[in-house]
């Protein structure tokens, strides 16, 4: 077995923090190997440094048993190491071809050939089998030809090792599915790949080894097939964790939340759905099914063409994120980036936000009552941070996803919904907030919670699967994955 | 799935997006013809792009800099501070010069250069020492400014070098050579923007500027060059203004930047960077000159034109924004 692509001891410091201390990994040749670790244990700072954008302190990166090119010599980099990064690197208003080659439009110096370039995008495109026109704006693509885009441009430097990181956090079920088909055709063409994911089951399904970092350091690589999941989660957390258990519960006769007859065109037709105190009902279904666009009705942040929502018994006018605010309605925005955080306020004032009135009178907002408050939520949520000055922006994903729970039940509200609630977070984080998600319930308040991952729903009393735009099935708890995709994809009714 | 099949060809239309002004002008042309009957004579016409030529060379410059996803408000003050400075090193201390007294011939030279030198130190504060844009060139608007009324104590210039008359005044085969520079440039503006890899580089630092860094181009020159080719046209735009007017006033290009934005902004050129093309800025020039040849000729007060100048930007905008049919940023 030949190793394509190796990093030995490598040592990395930012300032005071070390973000890689004598980390390794080694990747055989035609392997698709795994990456995993929680947030911050140095994944990203491996990918700058395999991928020549940052040098290490100490240590050496080798490809095929060579010493790694100089930083400076991107071309020579180009040709051995190809990534797409979790930030998308498309340029959306300019074409697709251009995207392709940008910065070596031409072959040789003189003016851009347009015509040449948007038929060499073609034949990339076709090479790599994308059905994507190459003269239409990026902009325009979808998350998915978007990526599968990067992918192309990544590849046709020339290299055989490509990094992947985090690209399912933005894609649906048959997104997902459909890249991962791609993945195995590209080993099949002998491509090596380091795949970073939070999903582990994902890495189940595509990887074949596993390497573990924690705490900036290297902790295991071995063969997926002989690491259960439990102790694949204990190498990454350091410790046992059981996955997570739900608890159960009976729910209230109190409708809390109920949506009657509502319609928006394009997204969802004819939905009735009501909320129970003390009941958590899910939403799921794939990207076009627009279960966050019912979700976002609900909470006042679309308006419905047709129909009414009825938040603790008062009903709500339709688009007001106030008035179902003020019914006693916490919500956890899709985007935490866009929706969810104000990243240079502090924590204490991002989970405050909805009972600003209640800290003082007259408008005026008292600095110690909104400190007291938001201490409270940091301890009740465990928020790692250096206190409640701090802004939310220098939290870690996970934590900044704690502060838009601590917006959203700082009111105590009797209804919760929350869309996507865990994107993006480590296990550790992931069943903390699914944890808040049930202590709310338990208080009685009624909760909905519409989510792309099967271990959120698996809280949920029962799931209502839609498929494009009405709700096909209402499925009690116990169901198992296998089952829901199948209602999901719209295969099974 | 139907994720995977591309959007439906209406994206052909984007090309002819530049060209939603085109309308605006023909209606603009249409309704001057009908106002006055000297509108559409030839005389009148070469009349409005000479007035217009030193603006839009202000104009060119700043759509470059949107492009690449920066700003510079300080290229008015450059109009006037730029041929000021070149001129009062080359006329004698009786003129009002610095009794340096170079030769008449490197006014022009000097002026060049001068611009080029307030755009690379613009260039310098914001990217080296990594400022906001629109503080920089507002600080710099001023002191540049200041650089004329301080050495002019805020005298016009009157006793010129001919040579830096000569580019503004000429006439080159039957029009202006004002207009001809002007076309020369924004031709080569719109040919290096659209078909040199240079020019696009600006597209992809506007657009995304760490996908540009991971694509090999290196941002920090990119940006230097625009605000240094910025400051050089604002000099080029001074030196033809100059000739133009035959002196050189203390007020010279000052309030001009708001047109220059009006223009570009219309045009189709994006404030926040990476969209926008050289000929649909040159179009929005062309409304606004049309507009104001048209107040002027129907004799609508100069004290009331701002107001409609206002009206018509806004319309313009609301025009191209339905043409365009995306929400404008």
């Amino acid at each position: 077995m030949n190793i394509h692509v190796e990093a030995r001891n490598v040592v990395k410091r930012f300032g005071p923090t070390v973000a890689l201390n004598g980390a390794k990994i080694a990747i055989a040749e035609g392997e698709t190997h795994a990456l995993v670790g929680r947030n911050g244990a140095g994944k990203s700072t491996l990918v700058s440094i395999l991928t020549g954008l940052q040098r290490p302190d100490e240590g050496e990166v080798l490809f095929s048993g060579e010493a790694a090119p100089a930083l400076a010599d991107r071309d020579a980099w180009r040709q051995r190491v190809a990534c797409v990064y979790q930030k998308s690197t498309i340029i959306p208003a300019l074409t697709v071809a251009e995207n392709l080659f940008l910065n070596r439009q031409t072959e040789r110096p003189g003016p851009i050939d347009w015509r040449a370039l948007r038929a060499r995008a073609r034949e990339l495109l076709d090479t790599y089998e994308v059905d994507v026109d190459a003269h239409v704006l990026a902009g325009d693509l979808s998350v998915e030809q978007r990526q599968l885009v990067e992918i192309a441009r990544a590849l046709s430097f020339g290299a055989r090792f490509i990094i992947l990181d985090e690209p399912t956090a933005r894609l649906d079920g048959p997104a997902i599915e459909r890249l991962f088909a791609r993945m195995r055709s590209l080993r099949e063409q002998g491509v090596t790949m380091m795949y970073i994911s939070h999903h582990l089951d994902e890495v189940y399904e595509i990887c074949q080894s596993v390497t573990v970092f924690r705490d900036a350091r290297h902790i295991a690589t071995r063969p997926v097939a002989d690491l259960p999941h439990d102790e694949l989660v204990a190498a990454m957390t350091g410790e046992a964790t059981a996955a997570y258990a739900s608890r159960s519960r009976t729910p209230g006769d109190r409708v809390v939340l109920s949506g009657e007859g509502l319609s928006l065109a394009g997204r969802y037709t004819d939905i009735d759905i009501s909320v129970k105190s003390g009941e958590v009902v899910g939403l799921a279904g794939s990207a076009s099914s627009g279960k966050v666009g019912l979700a976002e009705t609900l909470v006042g942040l679309r308006k419905a063409d047709a129909g009414t929502v009825t938040v603790n018994g008062t009903q709500v006018r339709p688009g007001d994120v106030p008035a179902a605010m003020k019914a006693g309605l916490g919500f956890v925005p899709e985007d935490r980036h866009h929706e969810g955080i104000i990243p240079l306020l502090s924590v204490g004032e991002n989970a405050t936000f909805p009972i600003a009135r209640k800290l003082g009178r007259y408008g005026i907002v008292s600095p110690t009552r909104r400190r007291a408050k938001a201490e409270q939520m940091i301890e009740i949520l465990d928020i790692k941070t250096e206190g409640a000055d701090q802004p939310v922006g220098d939290l870690s994903g996970g934590n900044a996803q704690k502060v838009v729970f601590a917006r959203a039940l700082v009111d105590d509200p009797t209804v919760l919904v929350v869309i996507n609630p865990t994107a993006g977070v480590d296990v550790k984080a992931k069943q903390a907030l699914l944890g808040a998600v049930e202590d709310a319930v338990d208080r009685g308040a009624g909760a909905v919670v519409v989510s792309d991952e099967l271990d959120d729903l698996r809280i949920c009393d029962r799931v209502l699967v839609m498929f494009h735009g009405r709700v096909v099935k209402d499925v009690p708890r116990g169901w198992t994955d296998h089952e829901l995709v199948a209602v999901m994809e719209g295969i099974e009714d | 799935m139907t994720t995977l099949t591309a959007p439906i060809p209406r994206v052909r239309l984007a090309r002819f997006r530049d060209l939603t002004l085109v309308p605006v002008i023909v209606i603009l042309l249409v309704v001057g013809a009908i106002l006055d009957p000297t509108f559409l004579t030839a005389g009148n016409l070469t009349n409005v792009l000479q007035q217009q030529s030193a603006i839009s060379l202000l104009v060119l410059a700043e759509a470059m800099i949107l492009i690449a996803g920066k700003f510079d408000l300080s290229l008015e003050s450059t109009v006037g501070t730029a041929p000021a400075i070149a001129v009062m090193m080359v006329i004698p201390v009786t003129a009002g010069g610095f009794g340096i007294a170079l030769p008449g011939a490197l006014a022009i030279p000097l002026a060049l250069l001068i611009g080029a030198a307030i755009g690379a130190f613009n260039g310098f504060l914001i990217i080296r020492f990594q400022l906001s844009a629109f503080i920089v060139t507002l600080a710099m608007l001023i002191i540049v400014h200041g650089l004329l009324q301080g050495p002019t104590e805020g005298k016009t210039l009157f006793e010129l070098p001919d040579s830096i008359l000569y580019l503004g005044s000429a006439t080159w085969l039957g029009l202006p050579a004002a207009i001809w520079i002007a076309g020369v440039l924004f031709a080569a503006g719109i040919f290096g923007l659209g078909y040199l890899r240079v020019g696009r580089a600006l597209y992809a630092v506007g657009g995304n500027t760490d996908a540009a860094r991971a694509a090999g181009i290196r941002v920090d020159r990119v940006l230097y060059g625009v605000f240094i080719v910025g400051g050089t046209l604002a000099a080029l735009a001074g030196i033809l203004e100059t000739g133009r007017l035959g002196a050189i006033g203390n007020n010279m290009g000052v309030g001009w930047i708001f047109m220059v934005f009006a223009a570009a902004v219309i045009g189709g050129v994006s404030m926040d960077g990476g969209k926008g093309t050289i000929l649909g800025a040159l179009t929005g020039v062309l409304v606004i000159g049309l507009v104001q040849n048209i107040l002027t000729l129907i004799g609508v007060s100069g004290f009331w034109q701002p107001v409609i100048y206002g009206g018509i930007i806004l319309i313009a905008l609301m025009i191209s924004r339905i043409a365009g049919g995306k929400a404008q940023d």
